[in-house]
């Protein structure tokens, strides 16, 4: 008992060299969501451009989606932005921006600055449907297909391989591609 | 033939270090003088050939010489001269060099400035010293060895990335290793102190000195990051909790913790095994930083897999240096015991609750900068944890900090009554309330934030007023001069007082900018004016400006205030030829109530760029507040009494606190 004390911080250290000792041989994938292939949860917010304009998960349904959570705080949504933006240009699918724990001016100025991809963003300024979406850090994406369920699930930026080889053939699939 | 005379002096050098490791620590062992004697000249000439290495690099750069591959991936021959020399610790090679160069010139400053200690701890200091060397040189030497040629030679190099071609960048790193690295000589005398199962007063005397000035280096080295941040990522933010900011601002809290306790375990003995963890775990996080943004285990994981060995060797390091003095802690701790018992209203009790929030803070810090390496580690992808987690953990555990500061340095030692103090606190108390209402009426609004923030910094300030007051009070029938009594108040005190005054202005600043700042995001014509703030911002001009390595484009923004002009202000967009890369290098209008800041966006159609316009009340005294902790600091590590030779001398206590401990001045009625 009078020693734990002594030992607590050898033992946290290890745990620490542990996961950094991991951290060297492990690579960051994909990972399978427990939302994959379940319907997206409901939310309801309002627009980051307009606060008078709500928008509902069901005014989305029909249509093939993508969710791409960011925030201007976060500095990999910069390294995922010209991806982004690109494959918005390229018309593929419809991106809708779920803007996180931001405040209003602070998200529209990064738009207004690096390029805005999104159809739309919606302002989520407590983070709480970022909570129902499960949503670990930013950024992340979702694709969400014609009946409102969750197909694809990626923590982390979007890369243009990413888009090439999975985003791109899961769309075709989707029938909107 | 320059770069392998450098080569060759690190080489030397991981000799000499190595020597400086093992033989004074035999010799402390054995009790045999000789052994010991080692420890100084070993210290001295590995200092002389690191900087000879140093020196060589620079050379190199600093003559373009690009068939080094280090110089020819990190300069260019149209970089200004003073870039070519910081460009010397701009790469991960160099930096480590520069590392390398700090702790061996740490290590020879304890060579000079400790004839007074006892001959086995000051030859174990050295040894630790040497020891922690040897792994950073055979770093150096086994995986990144920054003299190596290329074959063929190219004809210019990559040059130095645009963001680091700034003045700032050039003093930045320099300040910010020497505070890292100062922290290895609080380990070292840690160790030693383990090692040798003995820690005293005597001995959080001598290691004084030197850890308040190694966190005064790094409170400006951090000063000085943010302040480049603030110009030069043309965000106007002056913090931004990213990993390579985190990675210097734990040391510093657990540092601040490490400066408080060191300064109970003189005074009351008291902390003793508290201590000796803090000193390791301040050295541990700088090493823990220095290797995070080094290797780029947090921007990139990949980086790691390029080179395992490299990620491979830090890991094996860090595993030795941190779990070996860890492990030399659980086992020698209970001898080195915990020192004197203490009441719940004290010095000790507040200065314990210090300690407490700030290693709590520490902790939290880490864990955000280290989640999103943790879930990388664990497979779950890559994220950023940005300032929503930091700025909610964060504050609430600082707003204690703050409020205590007040009371802590009025407090007794030992043993102080509550009421008493409320009664020397009350007029303190009363000036922060005052404080903060003359704000709500001046600013015509005030904010939750703004409102705390005024309340602390004035709260803080009376309350050293108050304390400073008692102590300069006439004192006898015929009192000497207030100029005598000035100069008789110890340096520590007075670096203490102005440290907390820092602490109070960068409070200040922080609550004002948070609350008071306005921004505007305006697309602008030429002759198209914004109003900000009641300052009037007008384009009058955009021409092409041609730099030594950089084309730009250049606006011209006249700022009026009332129609009476303020300031001309030339914010640029660059364009860095070599690597391409474009940077916002904002104009920025400095004042103490208040700076302007002005940066170019992007340009838009029809000749319009986008320009962002700031007016941040208050914004300087947040570095102000910092340079004041840091001189605060340098004036407290300056008390010739640290390096007393005399025994008589090193035998009473500095006073640097209060005199509350000797007796003879009754600080609280009734006592």
């Amino acid at each position: 008992m009078k020693r734990w004390h002594l030992i607590a911080p050898l033992v946290l250290f290890v745990l620490l060299a542990a996961f950094l000792w991991r951290g060297l041989r492990l690579d960051p994938r994909e990972l399978p969501s427990p939302l994959v292939d379940k319907p997206a949860p409901a939310f309801s917010l309002t627009r980051l451009d307009d606060a008078s304009r709500t928008i509902r998960r069901d005014d989305m349904l029909g249509k093939v989606w993508m969710l791409n959570v960011w925030a201007s705080w976060c500095e990999a949504c910069r390294t995922e932005h010209p991806t982004l933006v690109g494959f918005a240009k390229t018309g593929t699918v419809t991106i809708v921006g779920l803007n996180y724990k931001d405040t209003r001016p602070e998200g529209l100025g990064w738009l207004a600055r690096f390029g805005d991809p999104y159809a739309m963003s919606l302002f989520d300024e407590k983070g709480r449907v970022g909570i129902d979406f499960g949503v670990y850090g930013v950024p992340e994406t979702f694709v969400i297909d014609k009946q409102g369920v969750v197909r694809f699930k990626l923590i982390g930026p979007l890369t243009p391989e990413l888009i090439a080889t999975k985003i791109q053939p899961l769309l075709k699939s989707l029938g909107d591609a | 033939m320059i770069p392998e005379i450098g080569h060759f002096a690190l080489i030397l050098a991981l000799l000499v270090a190595i020597v400086q490791g093992v033989m004074p620590m035999l010799g402390a062992a054995r009790r045999d003088a000789t052994l010991m004697s080692v420890a100084v000249p070993a210290a001295r000439v590995q200092f002389a050939l690191v900087a000879l290495a140093f020196g060589c690099l620079a050379y190199a750069f600093v003559t373009s010489d690009f068939s080094v591959a280090n110089v020819a991936e990190h300069s260019n021959s149209h970089l200004p001269a003073h870039y070519r020399f910081a460009a010397s610790w701009g790469s991960h090679e160099g930096s480590l060099l520069l590392w390398s160069l700090m702790l061996a010139g740490w290590g020879c400053a304890v060579t000079f400035f400790s004839r007074h200690l006892p001959q086995t701890l000051r030859a174990r200091v050295l040894a630790v010293m040497g020891l922690v060397a040897v792994g950073f040189l055979l770093f150096l030497l086994a995986t990144s060895n920054p003299f190596a040629r290329l074959s063929p030679v190219p004809a210019e190099g990559s040059d130095l990335n645009p963001l680091l071609q700034d003045p700032g960048m050039v003093v930045h790193p320099p300040m910010l290793y020497m505070g890292y690295v100062g922290f290895s000589v609080a380990f070292a005398f840690a160790i030693a102190a383990l090692i040798g199962g003995r820690l005293d007063a005597a001995w959080a005397r001598w290691s004084r000195p030197w850890t308040t000035a190694a966190w005064s280096f790094l409170t400006l080295g951090i000063m000085l990051g943010s302040l480049w941040a603030y110009y030069v990522l043309g965000w106007g933010g002056w913090w931004f909790w990213d990993p390579v900011e985190n990675a210097s601002f734990m040391p510093w809290l657990a540092g601040t913790a490490l400066i408080h306790s060191l300064a109970v375990t003189e005074k009351r003995g008291a902390f003793k095994s508290w201590t000796v963890l803090l000193a390791i775990v301040a050295f541990s996080l700088s090493l823990l930083g220095t290797f995070i943004v080094r290797s780029g285990v947090l921007s990139s994981v990949h980086a790691f897999a390029t080179d395992p060995k490299r990620g491979l060797f830090i890991l094996a390091f860090l595993v030795i240096v941190i779990g070996g003095s860890l492990l030399l802690y659980a086992w020698r701790a209970p001898k080195v015991g915990l020192g004197a018992r203490f009441e719940m209203v004290s010095r000790e009790s507040m200065l314990l609750v210090n300690n407490v929030l700030f290693v709590v803070a520490m902790l939290s810090v880490l864990l955000g900068t280290l989640y999103p390496l943790l879930l990388d580690a664990l497979g779950l992808g890559k994220i950023s944890v940005g300032p929503p987690y930091f700025d909610t953990v964060f504050l609430p555990l600082m707003a204690p900090v703050l409020f205590l500061l007040g009371i802590g340095p009025l407090a007794r030692w030992k043993q102080s009554e509550l009421p008493a103090l409320a009664k020397r606190l009350r007029w303190a108390a009363g000036v922060a309330f005052a404080a903060v209402l003359a704000t709500a009426l001046l600013a015509g609004r005030i904010t939750l934030g703004a409102g705390f923030g005024v309340l602390m910094s004035a709260w803080i300030v009376a309350s050293i007023a108050t304390d400073l007051a008692y102590r300069l009070r006439p004192i006898g029938p015929a009192p000497v001069s207030l100029w005598t009594r000035i100069q008789t108040l110890p340096r520590p005190l007075l670096g203490m007082m102005l440290a907390h005054i820092g602490v109070a202005a960068f409070a200040f600043g922080v609550s004002m900018v948070r609350s008071y700042e306005v921004e505007r995001d305006v697309r602008m014509q030429i002759g198209d004016r914004t109003e900000v703030a009641g300052y009037v911002f007008t384009l009058r001009g955009l021409r092409n400006v041609k730099g030594p390595n950089y084309d730009a484009v250049q606006a011209v923004v006249d700022v009026r205030l009332n129609g009476t002009p303020v300031a001309l202000m030339h914010p640029e967009k660059r364009n860095y030829r070599v690597q391409g890369t474009a940077l916002t290098d904002a104009a920025i209008d400095r004042n103490l109530a208040r700076d302007l800041y002005v940066s170019l966006g992007e340009p838009v159609d029809g000749g319009a760029w986008i320009v962002r316009v700031y007016v941040k009340p208050f914004v300087d005294w947040i570095w102000g507040g910092c340079l004041l902790m840091a001189l605060g600091g340098a004036l407290a590590a300056s008390d010739r009494r640290y390096r007393a030779k005399h025994p008589r001398d090193a035998a009473a206590p500095i006073d640097d606190l209060t005199a509350t401990t000797t007796g003879t001045r009754p600080l609280e009625a009734g006592a």
